[in-house]
C-alpha cells in the first residue's frame, strides 16, 4: 500500500453527501465517527479506500462514506472484499457487516476470509438482534431472548465471535464499544494497519429492537468495573479506581484486588496480543460478565502471511520462470502441428 | 515396422476405448486422439464416463468411455456408432455392444472374462453368444498375461504391471490403424521422467501390443485414414474447458485487463479453473472459493476492482450463483458466468451433458434482470465465445452468462491457432477525471452502458450496491425512478443484438425445413443436414450462439422455410423461447434427455418424418 505520512485529510473529508437514514440514537452513528476519524490517521490516499457491505443496518455504511463503496447482498461482504483486495492488493479494504450478516447467512466467508488471512478489516456490529427486518434473534443472542421469532425466548446457544475468529485460525480480534468513539478509533486505526484479516467487534445498541442490550456492562455506572480495556504490555487492571485485575490460576483467569491477599500489580497477568498460541487471548475473548469483564481492546494481533501478498508473490515468481509470456506463446505451447 | 497386411483407405472411422473407471481409458483415447491428430486427421471426441472415481469394480455402472472419430473430410462429431471398440472388461461389453456397428471390429481382454466379471456384468455364459457377436471381428487377446509376461524382467509389484494394459491395447489399435508409436513414447518420457522404468514398461506394454496386432493380423486388410484437407495454419487439440478457459484470457489481454476466476469445483466445469489456476504467469489470479456464492462474490468484487473477472460451474452452481448476478445486473458490473451443462435437475448425471439450463440462465433469477446468455457450440469454438461473453461484459457493462456443456467441456477437436493480432481489440468504458462529479448510472447514449471508475482513481469515488439509485447513485424509492432504471437495463442488454453477428444459415438458404439447434448440438446438426441434402431434401442448418439478445435477422432467415424444426436436449425449452418471441411461425420439436448427445441418425429419421409429412 502507497501510504504517506499525513494525509491532511480531515474526517469531514471522508463525509459522502448522502443523508444518514440509521435511527436516532443508533449505535451505528457514533462507528461512522470513529472510523471517519480513524481513516485521517493512516496516511492513505483517500481513493484507495473500498468499502464494502453486506445487508442489514450496518450495512448502509458505506453510502455514507466519501470513498469507493459496494453495498452487497445478504452475507456475502467478505466473499466480495476478498475479491476486491485480492483483485487489488494496493486498496484498504473493509467489510462492514453485522451480527446476522457475518454470523448467519455469511458464516462460510466469514470463516474463510479469517482462515486465508486476506488482508481486510472486517467491522462486526454486534446488537445481539435482526433489525432491519424488525426484531428477530441472532446467532449472538442470549439464550433464552425473547423476540418476535422466539416468542418463548430462544434455546439456542450463541456464537461469541472471538471465539469463532480464533477458531478460524484468526490473527487480529478486538473488541470495542459504539459509544467509545476514542477507543473505537485507536482500534480501526490499528485494525488497518495490521496486515492480514482483522476483525473488530462493536458492542453495538440497536435503539428499537434490543435497547440497551449491553448496558449492564457497557453503561456509564458500571463500565469501569465490568469491562477491562486491555492494552499490548501492560497489566490487566480494571474497576473505577484501578483496584481489580486478572491473573491466571490454574489453567483459568481470575479476578482479584489488588491490594488483598497479597496481590500487587506485578503479579498480574500482562496483556500479549502478539502471542501466537491463542490461549490466553481465547480466555480473554470469551469473558462474560459477572464472573469476569468484558474484553476490550485489541485482544489478539499476530503477524502471518497474508493471502493477497502470497498470491502476488506466487505470480510474480512464477512469470518470472515460465517460458510463457503472453497468450501467443501460451496457444503455441505443448503439441502444435503445421499443415501446409 | 514393416507390414505385410493389405491396406485399404477409408475416409473415417469411430473407435471406442471402454472399461473400468480404473483402467485409464481416457488416458488412452486421448493418447490415440493426440497421435491421429498430428498425423493430419481431422477430428471429433468424446469421453463418457461415470460420476464415481471408481464405481464398483467390474459393473456396467463403472464402464468409462471415451469415443475418437477420425477422418480425411470434416469431422464435425464423435461419431454415432463404433467401427471399433475396445473392452477390457465383460461390463464394457455389455454397455457398449448396442454402440458397435454392425460386423464392426471388438477387442477384448480375454484373461478378465473370468465366471466372477462375467457375473457382475450380468452375464450367464459368454458375452459375445448373448449379445449375438458372432458375425463381429472378434479379438479375444490375452491383454493381462502379455503385458505380466512382457514386463516381467522389470521388477514391478504386479499392480503397476496390470496398469500398462490399456496400453497393450492402445499399441494393437495403433496397428489396425497404421499409427506411429513415437508421440504416445515421448509422452512416457515426458510424463515419467522421474520413473524411468515406469516410461519404459508403458512402452514395452504399447510395442508388446502393436506386435500382437501385427502377428495375430487382427485386421485384414488394416485402414488406413489419409490426412484431411484441411486450411493452412498450425493446429492443436484442445478441449471445450482449455478453450474456454483460454479464451477469457485472449480477452484479458485484448481489454488491457488482468483476469481474476473465482470458483468453486464442479463436475464436469472445474477444468476451467484448473487451467487458469495454472496460468499464474499470465497473471492469471485464480480463487478458489468456500463456495459457488464466494465464486461468484469474489468475481464481483475483483471486477468492481477494475479486474476482467469471471465465474465458472454448472447447473446447481449457477443456481446457487443467481442472487449475486443478480447483484451483478443492479450494479451493472461486467462479468462472465460460465455455466457447464450436465444432465439435472438437482444432482442429476453430473458427467453427462444436457442442455436444460436454458431458462436458468435466462430467467433464473428475481426482479426484471436480464443477462447477456450465448452457448458455445463446439469444443474449439468454447475460445471464440468465451472471448465473445468477456467483449460483450466488458463493452457493454453487464453479466454474460457463457452455456457450453458437458460434451463439449470433455470433448476436443483440432484447432487452427489464431493469431492474437487477429482478435479485435476490448474497449472497456472506462470514467476519465474529467467526469468529476462522477454520476455511476450515466450511461453512453449508444450502448446504455455506464461508466466503469476503478477504485484508486482520484476523484471517481462513488457507491453502487444493490439497492435501487438515481443516475448519481443516491438510493431511490421513489417509483418512476425505478421503472426508468429497470427499463435502461432491458434496453441495455436489448441494444447487444446490434453488436452481434446476423444467424447464418448452413446448407440450403431456403427451403422445405429448417433444422434449428442452440448450444453444443450443432456438429450433429450440420452432419444430419449435410446427409439430409445428399439425400435430395432441401434442408438448412440455424445454429444459434447468440440466445440472448438474438440476432436481427431469425424472422428473415425463418420465413425462408415451409417447416421449423427445433431440435434440442431438453423437452423443448429452447422451441418455447423461440414461440414466445417470434409468434408467427410453428415449430416442430426434437427432444431427448438421456444425458448424450443426439445421433445423426434419430436426427434424419426425424426430419425425414417431418418431411414427408403433408
Amino acid at each position: 500500500m502507497a501510504e504517506q505520512q499525513t494525509s491532511g485529510y480531515t474526517p469531514k473529508d471522508f463525509k459522502s453527501d448522502q443523508e444518514v437514514r440509521w435511527c436516532p440514537g443508533c449505535g451505528d452513528h457514533a462507528v461512522l465517527n470513529a472510523v471517519q476519524k480513524a481513516l485521517p490517521e493512516l496516511g492513505i490516499p483517500k481513493e484507495k479506500f473500498a468499502f464494502i457491505s453486506g445487508i442489514g443496518c450496518s450495512s448502509r455504511f458505506p453510502y455514507y462514506m466519501d470513498t469507493y463503496g459496494f453495498h452487497g447482498i445478504h452475507g456475502r461482504a467478505a466473499a466480495i472484499a476478498s475479491g476486491v483486495k485480492t483483485a487489488n492488493p494496493e486498496l484498504s479494504v473493509w467489510d462492514i457487516t453485522g451480527d446476522g450478516d457475518a454470523l448467519a447467512i455469511g458464516g462460510n466467508h466469514f470463516i474463510h476470509a479469517i482462515r486465508r488471512n486476506i488482508d481486510i478489516n472486517i467491522i462486526l456490529f454486534n446488537n445481539e438482534i435482526y433489525g432491519l427486518t424488525k426484531g428477530q434473534y441472532s446467532p449472538t443472542s442470549e439464550k433464552g431472548l425473547v423476540t418476535k421469532t422466539s416468542p418463548f425466548g430462544t434455546v439456542e446457544e450463541p456464537f461469541s465471535v472471538g471465539e469463532l475468529v480464533i477458531g478460524a485460525k484468526g490473527k487480529f480480534f478486538a473488541r470495542t464499544v459504539d459509544s467509545n468513539v476514542s477507543l473505537s478509533t485507536q482500534i480501526y486505526t490499528e485494525a488497518a494497519r495490521h496486515k492480514g484479516t482483522s476483525v473488530v467487534e462493536v458492542l453495538q445498541n440497536c435503539v428499537i429492537f434490543n435497547d440497551g442490550i449491553h448496558d449492564g456492562v457497557t453503561g456509564k455506572e458500571v463500565r469501569e468495573d465490568r469491562t477491562i480495556i486491555l492494552r499490548h504490555g501492560e497489566p490487566m487492571i480494571f474497576g473505577k479506581n484501578n483496584d481489580k485485575g486478572l491473573i491466571l490460576q490454574g489453567l483459568k483467569l481470575k479476578v482479584v484486588s489488588l491490594g488483598e491477599n497479597g496481590i500487587t500489580e506485578k503479579k498480574l497477568l500482562v496483556h500479549d496480543a502478539r502471542e501466537p498460541n491463542p490461549g490466553i487471548q481465547y480466555m480473554l475473548a470469551n469473558m462474560r460478565y459477572p464472573e469476569y469483564p468484558v474484553a476490550l481492546g485489541v485482544i489478539r494481533s499476530v503477524e502471518g502471511h497474508t493471502y493477497d501478498a502470497d498470491v502476488e508473490e506466487q505470480i510474480s515468481r512464477i512469470s518470472q520462470d515460465s517460458k510463457i509470456k503472453c497468450m501467443d506463446d501460451l496457444l503455441h505451447s505443448g503439441s502444435v502441428w503445421v499443415v501446409d | 515396422m514393416a507390414k505385410n497386411s493389405q491396406v485399404i483407405q477409408r475416409e473415417e472411422v469411430v473407435i471406442r476405448f471402454s472399461g473400468d473407471s480404473g483402467d485409464g481409458m481416457q488416458l488412452t483415447g486421448t493418447l490415440f486422439s493426440d497421435t491421429a491428430a498430428l498425423f493430419g486427421n481431422d477430428l471429433s471426441t468424446f469421453p463418457d464416463y461415470p460420476a464415481e472415481i471408481r464405481a464398483p469394480q467390474g459393473t456396467v455402472g463403472g464402464v468409462s468411455g471415451f469415443q475418437v472419430h477420425l477422418g480425411h473430410s470434416e469431422i464435425n462429431t464423435p461419431g454415432d456408432f463404433a467401427d471399433v471398440l475396445v473392452a477390457m472388461n465383460p461390463a464394457a461389453i455389455k454397455a457398449n455392444a448396442k454402440w458397435v456397428k454392425p460386423g464392426g471390429t471388438i477387442i477384448y481382454d480375454k484373461d478378465n472374462f473370468t465366471d466372477k466379471n462375467l457375473e457382475k456384468a450380468g452375464y450367464k455364459s459368454d458375452p459375445i453368444a448373448e449379445e449375438k457377436l458372432e458375425n463381429y471381428n472378434i479379438i479375444a487377446a490375452p491383454v493381462s498375461s502379455m503385458v505380466k509376461e512382457a514386463l516381467k524382467n522389470f521388477g514391478l509389484d504386479p499392480k503397476s504391471v496390470l496398469r500398462t494394459k490399456n496400453m497393450f491395447a492402445l499399441g494393437m489399435v495403433y496397428w489396425l490403424f497404421d499409427r506411429k508409436l513415437k508421440y504416445t513414447e515421448q509422452y512416457f518420457d515426458k510424463k515419467f521422467s522421474k520413473k524411468p522404468e515406469i516410461a519404459e514398461a508403458n512402452k514395452v506394454a504399447l510395442r508388446s501390443g502393436y506386435y500382437y496386432a501385427e502377428t495375430i493380423e487382427a485386421l485384414n486388410p488394416v485402414i488406413k485414414i489419409a490426412p484431411a484437407q484441411i486450411a493452412k495454419g498450425t493446429y492443436r487439440n484442445i478441449s471445450g474447458n482449455t478453450a474456454t478457459a483460454w479464451g477469457l484470457m485472449a480477452a484479458a489481454e485484448k481489454a488491457g485487463l488482468k483476469l481474476f476466476i473465482g470458483s468453486y469445483p464442479i463436475t464436469p466445469a472445474t477444468g476451467i479453473l484448473e487451467e487458469l489456476a495454472a496460468r499464474k504467469d499470465l497473471g492469471v489470479k485464480s480463487f478458489q472459493a468456500e463456495d459457488e456464492i464466494a465464486g461468484i462474490c469474489t468475481a464481483l468484487g475483483a471486477s468492481f476492482a477494475g479486474r476482467l473477472a469471471v465465474t465458472s460451474t454448472s447447473g446447481p452452481g449457477l443456481a446457487l450463483k443467481s442472487e449475486a448476478i443478480g447483484l451483478a445486473v443492479m450494479a451493472e458490473l461486467p462479468i462472465v458466468i460460465v455455466n457447464v451443462q450436465r444432465g439435472g435437475p438437482s444432482t442429476g448425471l453430473p458427467t453427462k451433458t444436457e442442455q436444460a439450463d436454458l431458462f436458468q440462465a435466462l430467467y433464473g433469477r428475481n426482479g426484471e434482470c436480464p443477462v447477456v446468455v450465448l452457448a458455445a457450440s463446439t469444443p474449439a469454438d468454447c475460445f471464440d465465445y468465451a472471448f465473445e461473453a468477456a467483449r460483450i461484459a466488458l463493452e457493454h457493462m453487464t453479466p454474460v452468462i457463457l452455456l457450453t456443456d458437458g460434451y463439449l467441456a470433455n470433448g476436443s477437436e483440432p484447432w487452427k491457432i489464431p493469431a492474437m493480432k487477429d482478435l479485435p481489440v476490448i474497449k472497456p468504458p472506462f470514467a476519465d477525471n474529467k467526469e468529476i462529479p462522477f454520476m455511476p448510472y450515466k450511461r453512453d447514449c449508444e450502448t446504455l452502458a455506464r461508466s466503469w471508475a476503478i477504485p484508486g482513481t482520484p476523484g471517481l469515488e462513488h457507491r453502487i450496491g444493490g439497492l435501487e439509485k438515481t443516475l448519481k447513485g443516491t438510493v431511490s424509492y421513489i417509483p418512476e425512478n425505478h421503472e426508468m432504471m429497470v427499463n435502461f437495463r432491458a434496453d441495455k442488454v436489448a441494444r447487444v443484438s446490434s453488436k452481434i453477428p446476423e444467424l447464418k444459415v448452413l446448407g440450403d438458404h431456403e427451403g422445405d425445413l429448417l433444422l434449428v439447434g442452440w448450444g453444443g448440438t450443432k456438429g450433429y446438426l450440420m452432419t444430419a443436414v449435410r446427409e439430409l441434402q445428399q439425400e435430395g431434401y432441401k434442408t438448412g442448418l440455424a445454429a444459434f450462439n447468440y440466445l440472448n439478445p438474438m440476432p436481427m435477422n431469425v424472422s428473415d432467415v425463418f420465413r425462408r422455410f415451409k417447416k421449423i424444426v427445433v431440435a434440442e436436449l431438453n423437452l423443448g425449452q429452447f422451441a418455447d423461447y423461440l414461440k414466445m418471441k417470434y409468434q408467427e411461425f410453428s415449430y416442430s420439436r426434437i427432444n431427448k434427455v438421456q444425458g448424450l448427445p443426439f445421433t445423426i441418425q434419430e436426427i434424419k429419421d426425424k426430419c425425414i418424418k417431418l418431411l414427408e409429412e403433408k
